[in-house]
């Protein structure tokens, strides 16, 4: 995981819920690239087709509210989203999206200071956000040691086989 | 503290905790629901070997009972392989229904519990005084190879309902009118606590439906000081020794809220958000394709028993479809047994077999481009029945039954009076 990411911006609105992130109709399928396609797809169905890998998304309040399907998680990442910037997450959306190393950011106000397709620098550990569109300079919140730690891990199954391989559980 | 940091103490090994705090907990129960196969790879992946209790996992075949597709019956067979080899003690298969109505069922939910479940409404549990949460996949797997997880200390919000429901107006409506008022992240990270005279009386059915809804909000968990009717619910159903946590006097919320309920009126969510609610009588009317009666919300006996009243003798319109899904087997054969379901079919509805059915928009009803349907789910997103062209309204069982009779959207309040005139 690299704690400096460059990308293009897409922005979207609050509560876009995990239907919108990943249609339930798509649940059973299992290929990375098969999920990766339908990225978003509820919300804006030209998301994939516009974004290039490394690219950021960024959302007003709540992003990753609804079900607690993990495919919503790994659509993003397998689409090759970067990281996620919105004024809020649901809860099980950001253990999920930990759990497999994509980084999320809380940074207040986002959505409103950010036009779609702007260029974006983020540094995860300082928890700021440039704007190279804008000229702004964005301060969000921090990440916590111990999600930090989970992502430089890889997520959680890398940190867990560990545990699992030292204590014989 | 409050009665949901004592459960989290408890489960920690801890005397106190406070909001914000993590901590980690034993689990009393896992359940992991058949659109999860992911977290029987991700358990080898980790190198799991045995579920640390073979008493407290269980699978719940529901999201796609019974198998629609090929794949779909692949990952049924892959998971009755894990529960068998694993000698799990439960297992719900396709001849159950959903989680959150066969767990209570089963006697495996009881106060003071931590209950989790691959699942975002397992909020429905805090109906019984348990603390109940959602979690994906990979969290699953952590949690069967260790039966620990770490989980922040929310916050606590409290929600005080009362008064008394007017005639055809339901918990459901109770429900809608909070989001519609409080909003879809009225409550993100926070847990929420429902009291007041309303809910001290309240039925287990219509405290589950509450609690379902929590999470709309954005809720970890809910929770509900069991009753008398609960620990009636419970007696019949388990053996549990459990503890009744109080809420100190001196504990502080983050938020309160104070409802009356008595002046409400049926309600109704519009599409395609689920805070998007208003007075069912001041939406416009609109025709309805299909009506749909079931799921962890509105698929319980009480749910059918609101629309057999509503449509016993008469006719389903016959522009409208019908379907009915009951939330578990048990209710079901109650169902049947009161003759709700030979009235109903006589109606002109369609019974699918127990389950989520097109809740999520796997199977059993979807919805075409441009259909609209009124139904007693929890979620209108779009997409969420079927295809992302179709509107969806959510509303209580009875409004519900009601539109399936008229063909668009109607006051439930009307017709019941009607019945009561005639009966
Ligand atoms: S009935 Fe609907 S909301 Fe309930 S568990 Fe099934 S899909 Fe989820």
């Amino acid at each position: 995981m690299h704690k400096e990411i460059t990308g293009k911006a897409f922005v979207f609105g609050k509560n876009i819920d995990t239907d919108q992130i990943y249609p339930g109709r798509y649940l059973e399928l299992v290929k990375p690239e098969d999920i990766a396609k339908h990225c978003l797809e509820g919300a804006d169905p030209t998301f994939v087709e516009r974004m290039t890998k490394g690219d950021i998304v960024v959302a007003a309040t709540n992003f990753g509210c609804g079900s607690s399907r993990e495919h919503a998680a790994i659509t993003l990442i397998n689409a090759g989203v970067s990281v996620v910037l919105a004024d809020s997450f649901a809860r099980i959306f950001f253990r999920n999206a930990t759990n497999l190393a994509l980084p999320l950011m809380v940074v207040p106000g986002i959505s409103e200071k950010v036009n779609d397709e702007d260029e974006l620098e983020v540094n995860l550990e300082a928890g700021t956000v440039y704007n190279r569109t804008t000229g702004e300079k964005i301060q969000g919140e921090k990440i916590s040691e111990y999600v930090m730690n989970i992502l430089e891990n890889g997520g959680i199954k890398p940190l867990f086989k560990k545990k699992t391989e030292t204590s014989n559980i | 503290m409050h009665a949901i940091e004592k459960i989290l103490a408890k489960a920690a090994g801890k005397e106190k905790v406070v909001a914000g705090e993590i901590v980690n907990c034993k689990i009393d129960f896992a359940e992991v629901n058949d659109l999860y196969l992911q977290t029987v790879y991700s358990f080898y992946e980790m190198g799991g070997k045995k579920v640390w209790d073979r008493e407290k996992v269980t699978f719940v075949f529901d999201h796609y009972s019974p198998a629609p597709t090929i794949k779909t019956a692949q990952i049924h067979k892959e998971m009755r392989d894990f529960a068998k080899e694993q000698n799990l003690k439960y297992h719900f298969d396709i001849n159950t229904g959903v989680c959150h109505q066969v767990m209570p069922e089963a006697g495996v939910v009881w106060p003071g519990m931590i209950l989790v479940a691959t699942d975002s409404h397992t909020t429905t549990h805090g109906a019984f005084g348990a603390f109940g949460t959602g979690l994906g996949a990979t969290d699953m797997a952590t949690v069967l190879i260790s039966g620990e997880l770490w989980f922040r200390v929310p916050e606590v919000m409290k929600i005080e309902l009362n008064g008394q429901l007017s005639q055809g107006v339901y918990a459901k409506d109770v429900i809608l009118h909070i989001l519609g008022q409080l909003k879809a992240d009225a409550a993100v990270y926070k847990a929420i606590e429902f009291s007041g005279s309303y809910v001290d009386d309240l039925d287990v059915a219509d405290r589950m439906t509450i609690c379902n809804m929590a999470v709309e909000m954005g809720a970890k968990t809910a929770y509900m000081k069991p009753n008398s009717k609960v620990l009636n619910y419970l007696s019949k159903r388990t053996n549990e020794e459990f503890i009744i946590h109080e809420t100190d006097d001196d504990y502080q919320y983050s938020d309160n809220y104070i409802f009356d309920v008595s002046h409400l009126s049926p309600q109704l969510a519009v599409p395609h958000s689920v805070d998007h609610v208003f007075p069912l009588e001041e939406v416009e009317i609109v025709k309805v394709n299909q009506a749909f009666i079931g799921s962890c919300t509105g698929g319980r006996l009480e749910d059918i028993e609101a629309a057999y009243k509503i449509l016993h003798g008469k006719k389903v319109n016959s522009e409208t479809r019908l379907v009915v899904i009951p939330a578990s087997n048990e209710v079901f054969q109650n169902a049947m047994q009161l003759g709700y379901v030979q009235s109903l079919i006589e109606s002109g509805a369609t019974f699918a077999a127990a389950g989520c059915g097109p809740c999520l928009g796997t199977h059993a009803g979807l919805l075409a481009d441009g259909e609209v349907c009124i139904s007693a789910t929890n979620r209108n997103f779009p997409g969420r029945m079927g295809s992302t062209g179709a509107k969806i309204y959510l509303a209580s069982p009875a409004s519900v039954a009601a539109a399936a009779l008229v063909g668009e959207i109607t006051d439930p309040r009307q017709l019941l009076k009607e019945v009561e005139v005639n009966a």
